[in-house]
């Protein structure tokens, strides 16, 4: 690996992988973090695909996305904009060159910039740097395609083949651009294919080359150095919020005593909690993929009267479908928690997209007064927590929970210090037991509220429920107008005793601040980056952002009240700001929202507040 | 497991007052599945009775057993959750025709498809009662009811068609006051692992009267109706003179002693057969073309979900390296800071 003419040394950066959806961009964006990761950097990633699993080809509709941010202190977000682009081919390119720096490198593929892929990619002419004006931009030109062929020649694969393996050039170029090693990289490719070899000796061959382009073209461009993040000690993995939910409610099961059951239907952005699930049959995880969203939470509903620990996972349109059920968990006071991956909407709206703009459906979409307890994650890696805590709550309150986490949460990555499950609380499973006298099936904790769960097979509990309104004690069905009364109390402050048992709110910088930045579940990451860079200038800001929706935390309004300019940031219309008005009623709060389908940007975050403090 | 206990069918009747109208056939229905269930010596607290929405479906607050009514057309899906969350338990879903095959036919497919072990009790009066008479998916071509004044113009499901359609191991037919064949059935039923399901021909005396009564009332069921045996051949009528062959494809209605034909000519119930064809013939015989099925019709084996699942369960978990949480998340690629 030769001497390099110029190294420029980074805090941080963010690199964006981009072609056609069958280019490999996924698994090169994700080989290039994880080497990150290795080497020590803080990472964040986030992946954007169409929801086309194979768009016409060359077109702009069919460009993959990977976006990776990494540092040598701590990043909580994929980055708003890029500092090195890769481009395989022209629509990549008009796809994506808004989203790079200014002055910042772009890497394209030249042989893939023929007049057919430029028209396909809407380019009126063949100069697409000009049409653009992307002069000032430092654009490497690299003939990929004809270094892979031309590499790979004697190999005797087929052409499919050869081109297949064109991202692995484009990595390795970037490796080079970085001073990253190879190692962990060659080890993942020589796994993955070890039943080909061929195909291990072709992409490692073509890695190589595009890395020792690099020391070709190094006349012409600087070369980054990111040192590794002070990071805390321990094991870490990489960790999509998807995945990070599916354990923790894994976890849930382990702290509980109780079986895991997911009853679901594949949706995006949720399918893979499904995916993860299935596979874990290795630690018992019964999964029933049911027929429709509706069988998926019957299912559950039908479980945990059974005595599971039970789940239903889902995207917006199918939270719609369960609102019914999720009804009859609410009166038969049956604990499930059902994990909301939220997207862009309405009807089919945005699949692969992200949004926030699920949160009144998921506090008020059913019929009659049917309160249940919300919950939001914050960032991939607390998708485990929250999943846990979620469930936790579900058990010990006998209660629906709705879990919110959402497409930017469930797909993004970030290094995950792998916890400690002695840090983890038990989860008390309220069980009736023999000893109960006058034990009755709506009979209540004094404290929670919560009735006591009777699981089929006891011995001398059999007893029946259902969703007709019930009578306070017995359960019986009862139609008395002011039993109706008393048993929609007590469902309400059930729920709201919950804020007994949940942490207050933690107010993230001064007291005194000139405004506070108010946000909740998947934007914590964008919202804290954006307050801890204008704090770093000098302005005086802070930041409370809510995990725990309904209830709230009991000391909301003594942090809100303090602060006399407010603004509340979310990607939907206002649904939060709209809940916290209504909660605290004759508060004020100003709004900043978004509904494009994207994160924040951090930039045009501090630029509002910016705003909003010069008023 | 599921224990043995010998209790009388009154110990499965509830403290709660039956509240379906005097006459109902619901009440028929009921004693032959507390009669059942004390005959198969199950035990109360082994048994889950879950139901939807439907008159049928208050039936659960009646049985003192564990019991579950929940939504309109759910009820098989609710059921499934119940027996995958413990297979040790004896789980009955109580639906009607408009809870099954209208709300909730998409879960009832399914069920059948996948053959968890639930026992189905379908009551079909073809009729909507409880929101007050309207047509259902049962009710035949030209039925006139509230939301059907000038006779439907849509052609009913036959449930035993749509169950054998839908891959049904098992499909019997009763009548609600026949309680001695409602007991023999709904034990075969409940023996058979995997989806059962047992149509019910159930009057509703106020919205659908006599429904049944052409084919069920005691002066023409013996000609109008076969109550079909395995091994034994299919004879029917006042006279038991009538049998059932097969003329080339078609079943057809034969008399013993004429033509020279003798009992040996005629067809002998196969319930065990795997081939579909005779079953779906004979679950879709009409009055009157035809005398009316009842008693088991279909009875075969087969893979059952809840079964497969749990031995699913424990075969990857005897191969799999993971054996804990733990385990999982130190698996793959993980990377030590120092």
């Amino acid at each position: 690996m030769g001497k390099r003419s110029k190294v420029i040394e980074k805090d941080e950066v963010v690199v964006r992988f981009s072609g056609d959806s069958g280019d490999g961009m996924q698994l090169t964006g994700t080989l290039f973090s994880y080497t990150s990761a290795i080497f020590g950097n803080d990472i964040s990633t986030f992946p954007d695909y169409p929801s086309e699993i194979r768009a016409p080809q060359g077109t702009i509709g069919g460009v993959s996305g990977f976006q990776v941010h990494f540092g040598h202190s701590e990043v909580y977000t994929p980055g708003d904009y890029a500092d090195v682009l890769v481009a395989m081919n022209p629509a990549a390119l008009k796809a994506n060159a808004k989203w790079v720096k200014p002055g910042g490198t772009i890497i394209i593929d030249v042989d893939s910039f023929d007049e057919k892929n430029l028209r396909k990619a809407g380019y009126k002419t063949n100069d697409p740097i000009t049409e653009d004006k992307l002069g000032d931009f430092n654009i490497i030109k690299a003939p990929i395609t004809a270094l892979t062929k031309e590499s790979l020649k004697d190999m005797g694969l087929d052409n499919k083949s050869i081109l297949r393996s064109k991202n692995m050039f484009a990595l390795g170029l970037v490796y080079w651009l970085f001073n990253r090693p190879l190692d962990n990289t060659k080890e993942y490719i020589t796994k993955k294919f070890k039943k080909k070899p061929v195909v291990v000796e072709a992409n490692l061959k073509v890695l190589e080359e595009g890395y020792n382009y690099g020391s070709i073209i190094q006349a012409l461009t600087p070369s980054y150095q990111i040192s590794p993040a002070d990071i805390e000690k321990g094991f870490y993995r990489n960790i999509n919020g998807n995945t990070a939910t599916a354990w923790g409610l894994i976890a849930a099961a382990e702290k509980s005593g109780l079986e895991l059951f997911l009853g679901s239907y594949p949706i995006t952005p949720a399918t893979d909690i499904l995916q993860e699930l299935s596979a874990r049959k290795d630690l018992g995880v019964k999964v029933f993929q049911a027929e429709d969203e509706i069988a998926g939470i019957t299912s559950t509903i039908g479980a945990s009267f059974a005595g599971d620990l039970a789940i239903t996972s889902t995207s917006g349109p199918g939270l719609a479908l369960k609102g019914e059920a999720i009804g009859l968990a609410v009166i038969a006071e049956l604990p499930i928690v059902v994990v909301n991956v939220q997207r862009g909407g309405p009807s089919t709206g945005l699949p692969t997209k992200t949004e926030q703009s699920d949160l009144m459906q998921a506090l008020y979409g059913r019929n009659g007064e049917s309160p249940v307890v919300v919950v939001a994650a914050s960032t991939p890696t607390n998708c485990f927590d929250y999943a846990f805590y979620a469930s936790k709550i579900a058990v010990e309150h006998m209660t629906p929970v709705i879990l919110l986490t959402d497409g930017f949460l469930g797909n993004g990555t970030q290094p995950w210090k792998i916890p400690d499950m002695d840090e983890f609380p038990k989860i008390d499973v309220p069980l009736v037991d023999r000893n109960m006298e006058d034990w009755e099936p709506y009979l209540r904790d004094p404290e929670k509220l919560s009735r006591y769960w009777a699981v089929p097979g006891t011995p001398g509990f059999a007893h029946r429920i259902g969703g007709l309104e019930k009578d306070y004690k017995t359960g019986a069905v009862s139609h008395d107008p002011l039993n109706h009364q008393k048993m929609t109390d007590v469902r309400q402050a059930k729920i709201d005793k919950i804020a007994d048992y949940i942490p207050e709110l933690e107010l993230i910088g001064k007291e005194n601040a000139d405004l506070l930045i108010i946000g909740w579940g998947g934007t914590f990451g964008h919202l804290y980056t954006a307050y801890e860079e204008m704090t770093n200038e000098g302005y005086n800001v802070a930041l409370a952002h809510f995990n725990y929706i309904n209830p709230l935390p009991k000391n909301s309004y003594d942090v809100l009240s303090k602060f006399d300019k407010k603004v509340v940031c979310e990607l939907n219309m206002g649904q939060f700001a709209g809940y916290l008005r209504m909660k605290f009623e004759g508060m004020s709060f100003s709004q900043h929202n978004k509904v494009q389908g994207l994160p924040f940007t951090v930039n045009e975050l501090k630029e509002h507040f910016k705003k909003l403090l010069e008023e | 497991m599921s224990g043995v206990c010998k209790l009388k069918f009154t110990d499965f009747k509830s403290d709660q007052g039956v509240r379906w109208c005097a006459g109902c056939g619901d009440h028929a229905i009921l004693n032959s599945v507390q009669k059942a269930m004390a005959e198969l010596e199950y035990c109360k607290d082994d048994v889950a009775v879950i139901s939807g929405i439907g008159c049928s479906s208050r039936f659960p607050y009646y049985m003192d057993t564990y019991g579950f009514h929940t939504l309109h057309g759910r009820g098989a899906a609710i059921a499934s959750g119940v027996k995958l969350a413990n297979p040790d338990l004896h789980v009955w879903d109580i639906t009607g025709d408009g809870d099954a095959l209208a709300i909730g036919g998409n879960h009832f497919i399914h069920l059948i498809r996948r053959n968890i072990d639930v026992n189905v009790i379908l009551f079909n009066n073809k009729i909507y009662g409880l929101t007050k008479g309207q047509y259902s998916p049962t009710s035949k071509r030209g039925f006139i009811s509230k939301t059907s004044p000038y006779g439907t113009i849509e052609s009913p499901f036959r449930p035993g068609e749509l169950c054998i359609g839908a891959r049904g191991q098992f499909f019997a037919r009763t009548v609600d006051k026949e309680l001695k064949l409602s007991v023999e059935v709904f034990k075969e039923a409940a023996k058979h692992k995997g989806t059962s399901i047992v149509e019910v021909l159930q009057n509703c005396v106020i919205f659908n009267d006599k429904v049944h009564a052409e084919i069920t009332d005691k002066e023409y069921k013996e000609d109008r109706t076969i109550t079909l045996r395995h091994g034994e051949p299919m004879i029917f009528g006042k006279e038991r003179n009538k049998g059932l062959m097969l003329d080339g494809m078609e079943l057809k209605i034969v008399t013993i002693g004429e033509n020279g034909i003798t009992e040996d000519d005629i067809l002998v119930h196969d319930e065990k057969c795997d081939d579909i064809s005779l079953h779906l013939k004979l679950a879709d015989m009409e009055y009157p073309k035809y005398p009316v099925a009842l008693g088991v019709i279909r009875n075969v084996k087969g893979n059952v979900y809840d079964e497969c699942m749990v031995r699913q369960i424990e075969e990857v978990k005897e191969k799999s390296s993971i054996k804990s949480l733990k385990d999982l998340m130190y698996s793959g690629d993980v990377w030590e800071v120092k």
